[in-house]
């Protein structure tokens, strides 16, 4: 019983739609939204170090740690963009947020 | 053998929590099983020989992100049950699409099979098993040279994503009483003190007491 790349791919396949469903179903909530953005962020980081293994290829790893930056950056600004909204308009229903309409 | 029995504890706990991430009904406790998937992710890195991966991911991810949620969700006052409303009709759509994105990945695994072709030449190979580099220590050699530029740019993203934050958050409340250093650092004998001559059988009244206007 060998683990092989196929194994972590699933995993990660699994945790990505588990993330677009968080997406589609929790579509009022932006808390839960953002939730589910980092966990396929987290599914995107388990492939590349899976193939960063698999490959014996560090890249994947250095790129497995951009991924992670950039996503820390993002949750920072969104959970600050949601305080804000929150403290203007009292409510974070995603409904509501359409002052910006074209 | 003891790897593989870790892998699917790690890999079902994981894909489980995710499960209630987005299904519980208190976004405090999808926090909180976000944090289990994540420590669940951290064994599956440590697997795989990503140790610095996987402290990074508890670090910063557990350390830091997560609990920057958890306080964002306590502090604002949100009903979340109303929120939870068309729960159910949502989730037809969700269905749809996540079923469609699954089906995409399982056909491409089909299709290509469980097998990676092998790399002729690693950009960055990994090194030795008895060379010992640890993992963190390979993973700098790299990053600190080859990737610098990269290195500085996630750096500047980090920056830039402090600057906004801060930038959107903060406020300045009207009607607060602030010290003002400068005020205080330009004070001196000129402004401090004042000379007065009393007249005798007289009083005087203090310039601050005039206007205080002026004092402030």
């Amino acid at each position: 019983m060998t683990i092989g790349l196929g194994h972590y791919l699933t995993v990660a396949a699994c945790l990505f739609t588990l993330g677009i469903f968080g997406i589609f179903l929790n579509r009022k909530n932006v808390i839960v939204i953002l939730l589910s953005i980092e966990l396929m962020l987290l599914s995107v980081n388990i492939n590349l170090a899976a193939f960063s293994y698999f490959n014996h290829d560090l890249v994947g790893q250095v790129f497995a740690l951009f991924v992670m930056t950039v996503a820390a950056a993002e949750s920072a600004i969104g959970l600050a963009i949601m305080v804000v909204y929150f403290r203007n308009r009292g409510s974070i229903a995603v409904e509501d947020i359409n002052m910006m309409k074209g | 053998m003891a790897s593989a029995i870790f892998f699917y504890i790690f890999a079902v706990l994981a894909v489980a929590s995710g499960a209630t991430v987005i299904l519980a009904k208190n976004p405090v406790h999808a926090v909180l099983f976000l944090i289990l998937a994540f420590f669940n992710a951290a064994g599956l890195f440590v697997l795989l020989d990503a140790e610095f991966l996987a402290m990074l991911l508890i670090i910063v991810y557990v350390g830091a992100v997560a609990v920057l949620f958890l306080f964002v969700v306590m502090m604002l006052d949100v009903d979340f049950a109303e929120l939870k409303a068309g729960f159910i009709k949502n989730a037809k759509v969700g269905a749809l699409v996540g079923g469609v994105v699954l089906a995409e990945l399982v056909a491409l695994f089909l299709y290509r099979g469980f097998t990676v072709a092998p790399v002729i030449a690693a950009a960055a190979p990994v090194p030795a098993a008895g060379s010992g580099i640890t993992n963190t220590e390979a993973l700098g050699d790299i990053l600190y040279t080859k990737y610098v530029y990269f290195f500085e740019g996630a750096g500047l993203i980090l920056l830039v994503a402090m600057i906004g934050a801060i930038v959107l958050t903060l406020k300045h409340r009207q009607g607060v009483r602030r010290q003002s250093i400068g005020a205080q650092v330009a004070r001196g004998p000129k402004t401090a003190l004042e000379v007065i001559k009393v007249p005798s059988g007289g009083s005087v009244v203090p310039a601050a007491v005039k206007s205080p206007e002026a004092a402030e």
